[in-house]
């Protein structure tokens, strides 16, 4: 029998970041750079938030959990185990466009490593993401290549934007504070190390092709905090703004 | 004296091709290959199993009311509707007769997945309006989430498609 405490933590921490994820995407409805890139971002919102959801759900279905929506809308900020890159506002596109390559990817790797687990309804569920996933890499990869072979100033500014990103988009990995070996040792998943290495060997190869330069990976400090509940300033206002109106009348049945 | 009527799986299945999608109306419940299981469970009483297209698809709860009152109006039973999780949709599921439906609605079917899907699966995708292959993908996203945006060189369209899913 798998420890329900940590296996909690793990979806905790896994649908944190999609819902977070899925509401920064949801800020570039109206003001993506072209029609294309406004309905993209604003479709991938709303998959993100159904992954969000689906995992609530399992939360809520097997393991005891509140209501999907009460659980998403009420906690306090230091409940939520979300990664700090996904906190960070939208920036410019290229930040935006970055984020999406990093997450995504890291998204994918995870997802894939539980068509095995020991943790039947992460199964279903990997199989259910798997092929929606593989359209938002293929955006993601598309546009980092376009934009890295169009010009100077396209090609700089992605290169800067990942240099700036990649210890963020690190502290995706950070490893549960005391369930990890009882998760890898249960084989409910292989734990963040292993996973940061295949999403190191999943982005390397377009990183190539597009010409950027992956920043030595040894040099940098990753951000971690976020899974432990320690969060940026910029989480809070943006909890506010998600939960406005759900908490106008947190009772009612919307 | 009036006999109950006995209704069967293939009344159920008869009563299902007229639950549209609500997106794509000229597609059936049926034809998507939605429907997972249909299950006769007493003289006025039957259950049903089906599957979202995509796990975000926020016409689900729409479909899964549609699919309910159509049938108890239709066949005068007690019907619940569940979704079954035991089942992954795929684009393959959709019936050939929905392609061709798709096409004429002038939305491009999904090609066929073979084993592990590829992104080049959507290179070259057929112009619902031409017939030309002369097209290219303009985004893997489009105004629902099953659905991608393609533009047709040959007679300048743009179009949109059914995207495959494994």
């Amino acid at each position: 029998m798998i420890n329900n405490a940590a296996l909690t933590d793990l979806i905790v921490k896994m649908a944190d970041d999609e819902l977070i994820q899925g509401h920064r995407n949801s800020e570039w409805t109206g003001l993506g750079p072209m029609m294309e890139e406004d309905i993209a971002f604003s479709s991938m919102a709303q998959d993100k938030i159904g992954h969000a959801w689906a995992l609530y759900r399992i939360l809520h279905e097997n393991l005891e959990g509140e209501d999907p929506d009460r659980f998403a809308f009420v906690r306090p900020e230091s409940a939520f185990k979300c990664s700090h890159l996904v906190e960070m506002p939208n920036g410019a596109y290229d930040f935006s466009l970055i984020r999406h390559f990093l997450f995504d990817h890291a998204e994918t790797v995870r997802y894939e490593s539980l068509r095995d687990s020991s943790f039947e309804p992460f199964q279903q569920l990997s199989k259910k993401l798997k092929g929606e996933l593989k359209y938002h890499t293929l955006h993601a990869n598309a546009f980092i290549m376009q934009l890295s072979r169009a010009n100077e100033e396209s090609y700089a500014r992605m290169q800067t934007a990942l240099n700036e990103t990649i210890a963020l988009a690190a502290g995706i990995f950070e490893p549960a504070a005391v369930y990890e070996d009882l998760l890898i040792d249960e084989k409910v998943y292989p734990g963040e190390k292993e996973l940061y290495h295949r999403w190191l060997d999943r982005i390397y190869p377009i990183l190539v092709k597009a010409s950027l330069n992956l920043p030595d990976m040894d040099s940098i400090t990753p951000e971690f905090g976020g899974r432990k509940g320690f969060h940026t300033t910029h989480l809070g206002p943006l909890l506010k703004e998600m939960g406005e109106v759900f908490n106008l009348d947190t009772e009612a049945s919307w | 004296m009036m006999m109950s009527p006995v209704i069967s799986q293939e009344d159920i299945y008869r009563t299902l091709e007229q639950v549209m999608d609500p997106e794509i109306p000229v597609l059936s419940v049926i034809d998507l290959g939605m429907i997972t299981d249909v299950e006769v469970t007493g003289p006025n009483s039957a259950h049903i199993k089906m599957v979202p297209t995509f796990a975000a698809c926020p016409a689900i709860s729409y479909i899964k009311d549609n699919i309910r009152t159509v049938v108890e109006n239709a066949l005068g039973i007690a019907v619940t509707v569940e979704i079954d999780k035991q089942v992954h949709w795929e684009s393959n599921r959709m019936t050939a007769a929905a392609k061709e439906k798709l096409k004429n609605f002038g939305i491009a079917p999904p090609q066929t997945v073979e084993g592990e899907m590829q992104p080049e699966i959507m290179l070259n995708t057929p112009c619902p309006h031409c017939g030309s292959e002369h097209t290219y993908l303009r985004s893997p996203f489009g105004s629902t989430l099953c659905r991608a945006i393609h533009y047709c060189k040959s007679c300048g369209q743009v179009f949109e498609q059914f995207k495959p899913l494994e």
